[in-house]
C-alpha cells in the first residue's frame, strides 16, 4: 500500500505521448461515446441496472490504457462527458475504489458548485487511505465547511496519509484556533499513551498561527482536454 | 513456497489470519462470492457484499502485502429466492471491473429449476465477458450433481479450459477431469477434502490443470491448508516445482485467461531471479 499522494492528472497531450496504439484508439472511442453522452440528457434512472456505453468504459480504462493512467484516462472521460452530479454519483457508487478515487480527483474539473459534497464526505468516512487522499484535493478546499475539513485534516495524521495530500493546507489552516486545539489534543493523546506524534501535525500546527490575510484563492484546476 | 489460494472468504477472516497467510507464503487470493451464512433479502445487500470485495477487501489484504482479487455472481443457494435474482440483472456493470476475474461462485445447490436459470445465465455472461467461471460442485448428492453441471457447461457458450469445478473429491475427480475442465479441491479441517488425501489425488491424477484452495469462511476452516497441502506434497516426494504448480502457476493460468490477474507482490523466495512483478494471462 502506498501513501503517496496520487500523482497529477495526464492531459490527453501527454497521455499520447505514453499510449500505444491500440490504447490510444480505444480512448477515441471511449472519448467520442462520452461527448455523445454530453449532447444528450442523463435520463438513467438511479435505480436502474442499464449502463450507458462511456460508463463502461469508464470501468474498463485501466485495461486499455494501463492501471497507472486509468485516473487520468476516467478523469478525460467524466470531463467529456460533462458529468453532472447523478452521473458522478452513479459512478462512485458502484464504482471500485479506483473508480471512486477518479471521481473524487476530478470533481474540482466540473461545474459542481457545492453539490458533490456528500461524495466527499463519504470518502472521508471510509477508512482506505487511497480515498483519503484524493477526498482532501482542491474540491473540498473549496467547498468543505471548516467542522469536516478540520475533521478530514485529523484523520489523514491518523491514518497515515501524508497532510501534502491536503489541498490548500495552508490557506485553510491560517488563524484556525480550533484546528490548533484538535491538533495539541492529538498530541497530547499521542504523548499520553507513549507513542509518536505523527510527523505532519507540527507542520499543520505551525500553520494555524494567525497570519497576514490569505492571498487570493487560487480557483480549482481545470482538466486539460 | 510462494502460495496462491484460488479459493477463499476473508470477508470473514481476521487481520491476523491475512498475517498468518503472508507468513506461510500466501502472496494472492481470489475471494468468490458466496452466501453469508444469514440469508440475504434484497440485491442491495448483495450490491455492497459486491462493492466490499471490490474496494475494502482489496484494500485490506494490500496492508498484508497479498494481492486480492474476486469472482461475483449470484450464489445457487440464493438463486432460489425471488427477491434475490434480480443480481442476474445487476451483473453487467459489476462483472467490467478491473479486479473481477472470474464469474463465481455459480453451479448447484439443491439442482432446482432456478438454480439451472442462474447457471445457464451466468455461463453466458462469463462468456460474454471474456472471464473464466468458477463453478461450486454441491455438498450432497454430489456425483450427480457434477455431472448435471458438465451436461449445462457443455451446452454453454464458455469453453471447458475456462471452467474451473471446485469442491471436488475421490469420487468426482475422473469425471471432472474427463470434462476437460479445471479441477479445484477444498482442503476443510473435518469436511471436503484433506492434505493427505489430496496428495494421493495428486499422485493419481497428476498436477495438471489442479488447484487447491482453503475455501475458509465463517464455518470451521483453515486458511493455511494451502500451505498444509505444500508441505504434503514435499513429504510425500512431490519437487518444489510440482508444489509452485499447483499452489501458484496454476491458478495463475486459469484466472489469468480474464487477462485482469495483477501480481505486484514480491514471492517469499527468490524463484524469479528477483522479478517481482508477475502479471497473469499476459
Amino acid at each position: 500500500m502506498t501513501h503517496t499522494p496520487p500523482s497529477p492528472l495526464l492531459s490527453r497531450k501527454e497521455l499520447d505521448t505514453l499510449l500505444g496504439g491500440a490504447a490510444r484508439a480505444w480512448l477515441d472511442e471511449a472519448l467520442a461515446e462520452a461527448a455523445h453522452a454530453a449532447a444528450h440528457d442523463d435520463t438513467t434512472p438511479a435505480e436502474s441496472y442499464s449502463v450507458p456505453p462511456w460508463e463502461l468504459r469508464y470501468a474498463a480504462a485501466g485495461r486499455h490504457c494501463g492501471l497507472e493512467h486509468a485516473d487520468s484516462v476516467r478523469a478525460l472521460l467524466l470531463t467529456e462527458a460533462h458529468a453532472g452530479l447523478p452521473a458522478l454519483t452513479r459512478l462512485y457508487e458502484q464504482g471500485t475504489a479506483a473508480e471512486r478515487r477518479a471521481v473524487l480527483l476530478t470533481l474540482s474539473a466540473l461545474d459542481l458548485g457545492a453539490t458533490a459534497l456528500p461524495l466527499v464526505e463519504d470518502a472521508l468516512r471510509t477508512n482506505d487511505t487511497t480515498l483519503v487522499a484524493a477526498a482532501v484535493g482542491p474540491y473540498a478546499a473549496a467547498h468543505l465547511e471548516p467542522h469536516n475539513w478540520r475533521h478530514a485534516v485529523l484523520k489523514c495524521l491518523f491514518t497515515g496519509v501524508p497532510v501534502e495530500a491536503v489541498a490548500e493546507l495552508a490557506r485553510r489552516s491560517r488563524g484556525d484556533a480550533e484546528l490548533a486545539r484538535m491538533l495539541g489534543d492529538f498530541a497530547s493523546e499521542r504523548i499520553a499513551a507513549g507513542r509518536p506524534v505523527p510527523a505532519g501535525l507540527h507542520h499543520v500546527l505551525a500553520l494555524t498561527a494567525p497570519g497576514p490575510a490569505a492571498p487570493t484563492v487560487p480557483t480549482a484546476s481545470t482538466q486539460e482536454s | 513456497m510462494r502460495i496462491f489460494d484460488p479459493h477463499i472468504h476473508m470477508t470473514s477472516r481476521t487481520t491476523d489470519d491475512y498475517q498468518a497467510m503472508y507468513d506461510a507464503g500466501v502472496r494472492a487470493l481470489v475471494e468468490p462470492s458466496f452466501w453469508l451464512g444469514q440469508p440475504r433479502t434484497s440485491p442491495a445487500s448483495f450490491f455492497d457484499y459486491f462493492d466490499a470485495l471490490l474496494g475494502w477487501e482489496p484494500f485490506r489484504a494490500a496492508q498484508y502485502g497479498i494481492a486480492h482479487h474476486c469472482t461475483l455472481a449470484l450464489n445457487p443457494k440464493e438463486a432460489n429466492d425471488p427477491r434475490c435474482t434480480p443480481v442476474l440483472d445487476a451483473l453487467p456493470r459489476y462483472l467490467v471491473k478491473d479486479s473481477v476475474v472470474a464469474v463465481g461462485e455459480i453451479g448447484y445447490d439443491s439442482m432446482t429449476p432456478a438454480e439451472d436459470h442462474a447457471l445457464a445465465a451466468q455461463l453466458q455472461l462469463a462468456a460474454e465477458h471474456g472471464l473464466p467461471a468458477l463453478v461450486h460442485t454441491p455438498h450432497r448428492d454430489k456425483l450427480a450433481g457434477l455431472r448435471r453441471t458438465i451436461d449445462v457447461v457443455r451446452e454453454s457458450g464458455l469453453a471447458p479450459e475456462r471452467v474451473l469445478l471446485d469442491h471436488l473429491n475421490e469420487t468426482t475427480v475422473k469425471d471432472a477431469r474427463d470434462s476437460g475442465c479445471w479441477a479445484g479441491f477444498s482442503i476443510y479441517p473435518d469436511t471436503k477434502m484433506d492434505e493427505d488425501r489430496m496428495v494421493a489425488v495428486l499422485q493419481l491424477h497428476g498436477t495438471e490443470k489442479v488447484l487447491v484452495n482453503s475455501a475458509a469462511d465463517w464455518g470451521r476452516s483453515d486458511p493455511l491448508k494451502t500451505r498444509r497441502v505444500g508441505d504434503a506434497m514435499l513429504a510425500a516426494g512431490f519437487t518444489e516445482d510440482d508444489v509452485d504448480q499447483v499452489l501458484w502457476r496454476n491458478p495463475v493460468a486459469f484466472y489469468g485467461q480474464s487477462g485482469r490477474l495483477h501480481l505486484d507482490t514480491a514471492a517469499p523466495e527468490p524463484l524469479h531471479e528477483g522479478n517481482s512483478i508477475l502479471r497473469g494471462g499476459e
